[in-house]
């Protein structure tokens, strides 16, 4: 790992993310046959990022915005560690906490209880650590009486806030947030943005998906405004909002 | 090779936690519990046994002892190895969501396999004390044959999770396949039965040196000898370094097909 300046958490250098159209599409010997006459096969590709690069320091908040498909999960992905980039460096500096869809790591037979422990595991907790947060999560959470229900029976909204609870009682270094914030009713959104801002005053450095200009705004000091996988803009958030409400004018 | 013993460490919590997930969910529901994993081999060693003995008629001094043995090796490395195959295609959405070392699922598919079977070896105890076998001091090679057979089935299983990402087909092929194997593998059948100029078949079977380690141990106390468990340790040897080596060339585009 290169040696960073010690403030600078996150370094992308030159990040291109490839994806090759053709070997989704084909569903079998016959396809794959009949492109591979066509020749087709190997130059279908798609670059979902393109020569991005961006550093981003400890303690910032950063909000990424542009249309849908313009790479913003794909950036979320990269940095996290789940693709890795067809060329170009990534380079991060501390833990990350993913708030990818929250309860993706859940399994629907086991209690709230197990559960707990399931994606506590998941997200790379040890069993100690889950045993001194627990009462915190449950309360968090406000299961009450379900905590040892399979969560089958329980609503998306019982599942989301679990969810929420378990992913964000850890002290990551970074935080990555992809369009989850719309969890549970309006009290329960009300305690998610007060446990975000207690988690961004102790440092924390957040990245943040949204479509929601109004959540980016509160949360974000800065914006990178992504378009067909490149970078538009990055810097001030006003400025990358106007630059984005004008791109989509244009278009 | 490079391994990265701190992420192994952080994530032995999540190996501990999916293990025990296979193992309560099982049977979770179902009366008698893990009583199953005893009683299914019994159930079927019983079944077996009726037809082995009175339709066709197999020479086989305690024919229930040496079936079960057989069911029981046979049946941990064929049900593991297939659960171990779906390991990462079943944790698809997981591995697209967060970043997770990915041989932790099929590595704990083929360790609840183990506990699983852990429960059946009482079966065969069972079996040892219903027809009057004494206990032997050679059963102290129990353990190093359940590790052989261990590692052997976890190198296969990590190749078959690796390959079944990009091959689909290995799950219809897979099926197929473990039932040519076992009949590749004297289960039920005392090895004398099979023509001389047929027998190269066996010989190219690692689950019969292996197999025939158990019932050595088990059946016919004696002890195996050196240069059988140092062919048994190989084979396994060979299959975990094998398995692993096609899990690391094949984990780095998982997320771009599953």
């Amino acid at each position: 790992m290169n040696v960073l300046k010690k403030d600078i958490v996150i370094k992308l250098d030159n990040v291109t993310m490839n994806f090759n159209l053709a070997q989704e599409q084909f569903s079998g010997l016959k396809d794959l046959f009949i492109m591979f006459t066509k020749g087709k096969l190997k130059f279908n590709k798609f670059s979902a990022l393109k020569n991005v690069s961006l550093e981003i320091r400890r303690g910032e908040s950063w909000g990424l915005i542009g249309e849908n498909g313009c790479g913003k999960s794909t950036l979320l992905k990269v940095i996290s560690g789940i693709y890795r980039p067809s060329s170009g460096s990534v380079t991060v500096n501390g833990s990350i906490a993913p708030l990818i869809e929250l309860g993706a790591g859940f399994d629907l037979e086991l209690t709230a209880r197990e559960n707990i422990f399931l994606n506590g595991a998941v997200l790379g907790y040890s069993k100690k650590f889950i045993r001194q947060h627990f009462q915190e999560i449950v309360d968090f959470a406000e299961l009450g009486d379900f905590l040892d229900l399979p969560i089958k029976n329980f609503s998306s909204g019982m599942i989301a806030r679990l969810g929420f609870s378990i992913a964000t009682i850890v002290k990551a270094d970074i935080l990555v947030i992809d369009e989850i914030l719309a969890v549970g009713d309006a009290a329960f959104q009300e305690k998610c943005h007060k446990r975000m801002q207690e988690i961004m005053a102790s440092g924390t450095t957040v990245l943040f998906v949204s479509h929601d200009a109004d959540q980016v705004r509160k949360m974000c000091d800065k914006a990178v405004y992504l378009s067909g996988g490149e970078i538009v803009y990055k810097g001030n958030i006003e400025e990358a909002y106007k630059l984005y409400e004008l791109g989509g004018k244009i278009k | 090779m490079n391994v990265d013993w701190k992420i192994i460490r952080k994530y032995i919590p999540l190996l501990q936690q999916l293990v025990l997930r296979d193992l309560k969910i099982k049977y979770r529901r179902s009366f008698l519990g893990y009583l199953w994993s005893l009683m299914n081999p019994l159930l079927m060693m019983w079944i077996l046994t009726m037809i082995f003995s009175y339709v066709f008629r197999f020479d086989i001094p305690n024919y229930p002892l040496y079936l079960i043995t057989g069911q029981i090796v046979f049946g941990f490395f064929s049900e593991s190895t297939t659960v171990a195959m779906s390991a990462v295609l079943s944790n698809a959405g997981l591995l697209k969501k967060v970043y997770l070392p990915k041989f932790v699922f099929p590595l704990a598919s083929v360790i609840s396999s183990f506990v699983n079977m852990l429960f059946s070896l009482v079966a065969i105890f069972i079996v040892m004390v219903a027809t009057d076998v004494s206990l032997q001091p050679t059963l102290l090679f129990l353990p190093l044959g359940l590790v052989i057979l261990f590692v052997f089935s976890l190198g296969i299983g990590l190749a078959l999770s690796s390959l079944s990402v990009y091959f689909r087909d290995m799950f219809h092929l897979y099926g197929v396949l473990t039932t040519a194997w076992s009949f590749a593998t004297p289960i039920f059948y005392p090895v004398n039965i099979i023509p001389e100029d047929l027998r190269y078949i066996l010989y190219y079977n690692p689950l019969y040196y292996i197999l025939d380690f158990f019932r050595k141990i088990i059946l016919y106390d004696t002890v195996p000898d050196g240069s059988d468990i140092m062919l048994c340790i190989a084979i396994s040897c060979i299959s975990l370094v094998v398995g692993i080596s096609i899990f690391r060339k094949l984990q780095n585009k998982f997320v771009m097909y599953i």
